[in-house]
């Protein structure tokens, strides 16, 4: 099928009809971490908990790896993410944030507080 | 008959939810934003709404990718507070206002605005922490009734379809015959991007202007797209849609009773208004 061309926005992923459909299965598994017992049943053995939500071999890597710019290539939204981030691994956004951009943690929280002045 | 007392809007980071259970109010990097709220809350006390219409966006408690509305009301006699997965503490449920609930939604419908009805619902902290940076002690003293817009699949509403949808539930509550002074709460933004190469980014110069034409020229942001606003905002930055349609709800002019913005909470522009029709 022939598309129209998309309009990007240089480092700003958006999650559309194509990420949805790409990352369905990845953000259903997120957000099933909605639940405690969920959580624990992922962080008892991850990659069986993947597989029972259908993620592919791409998605599975990303998670195993904590690429969290691969996890947004493979169809994952933020919002969703966020949920295994935060609930699951104990993450906070600058650290994912650091994750994202290579800064240290102290970097990206320094980029952050610039941002006010 | 029904009448608009306010409109209260603020961001709403995930964070914050962690910060008002472990009371960090008083620490060096909450406090520039909850000093924000205690002159809203002197406000409150004099004012005593009773309902609250919450404008907000769901980020997967109550809607999943398997169901995305575009827009939503809840009509449910009870919203309910529950594990979001994000790590935030749950609140006491929420009384709805079912009757002006049920009343916005046959006006909207009626007006062209095509609403998913919830008759159960769930709110996440979107909906939850705005309450509870209004009251702290999370007794709620209002009903509420929640709307919700979708901030998570693109394309989303345009700015523009915000901004009218919150003219319609301003009519509606004109329109509703009992009394009761109603406070519209948005909740959303300021600029921020939790994901991508660009994580981190924030607008100052953008946000600063939102904030004076939220006062001074309600309709500017409506000339932007979904994906200008990520452009000018961040990808969360989107949610100032919230506040376009809080502010949609007041036909006429406001002043500002209360304004406050801080950079950084936690990757957010954390902004803070409370606007009286005048
Ligand atoms: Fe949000």
């Amino acid at each position: 099928m022939n598309r129209p061309q998309k309009r990007t926005i240089p480092g700003a992923p958006i999650f559309d009809s194509d990420a949805a459909r790409r990352g369905y299965a990845l953000n259903k598994m997120c957000y099933s971490f909605n639940s405690k017992a969920n959580r624990d049943e992922f962080v008892s053995d991850e990659v069986a908990y993947c597989k029972k939500f259908g993620l592919d071999e791409a998605q599975i890597k990303a998670i195993t790896t904590r690429d969290v710019l691969g996890l947004i290539r493979v169809g994952g939204g933020v919002y969703f993410l966020g949920k295994l981030a935060g609930g699951v691994l104990g993450l906070d956004m600058q650290d994912i944030g650091a994750l994202q951009t290579g800064m240290t943690k102290d970097e990206f929280k320094a980029k952050l507080v610039a941002a006010g002045h | 008959m029904a009448k608009i007392v306010g409109i209260m809007t603020t961001s709403h980071v995930p964070a914050l939810g962690r910060a008002i259970h472990l009371n960090l109010q008083q620490d060096p990097y909450w406090k520039p934003f909850f000093d924000g709220f205690p002159p809203i809350h002197e406000w409150l006390e004099r004012v005593k709404p009773d309902i609250v219409v919450s404008c907000y966006n769901d980020h997967g408690l109550n809607f999943f990718l398997d169901k995305q509305p575009t827009f939503a009301i809840g009509t449910a006699p009870e919203l309910i507070s529950t594990d979001e997965g994000w790590g935030i503490p749950s609140m006491p449920s929420f009384p709805g206002a079912e009757d002006l609930a049920w009343h916005i939604r046959d006006s909207l419908i009626r007006d062209d605005f095509d609403m998913l009805t919830c008759q159960e619902m769930l709110v996440d902290h979107a909906f939850t922490l705005p309450m509870a940076l209004m009251w702290p002690d999370q007794k709620w003293p209002v009903k509420s009734v929640p709307v919700c817009v979708n901030t998570v699949l693109f394309p989303l509403p345009s700015a523009r379809r915000c901004f009218k949808m919150g003219e319609a539930i301003g009519r509606a509550i004109a329109s509703f015959p009992e009394d009761a002074k109603v406070l519209v709460v948005g909740s959303g933004g300021l600029s921020h991007q939790l994901e991508g190469e660009r994580a981190g980014f924030i607008n100052k110069e953008f946000d600063l202007k939102f904030m004076d034409s939220m006062v001074n020229d309600p309709q500017w942001a409506t000339q932007f797209s979904d994906l200008d606003l990520v452009e000018k905002t961040g990808n969360e930055g989107v949610e100032l849609l919230n506040w376009l349609v809080a502010r949609g709800t007041v036909p006429g002019p406001v002043k500002v009773v209360h304004s406050s913005f801080h950079i950084p909470i936690s990757n957010t522009a954390a902004a803070t208004m409370l606007l009286e029709p005048v």
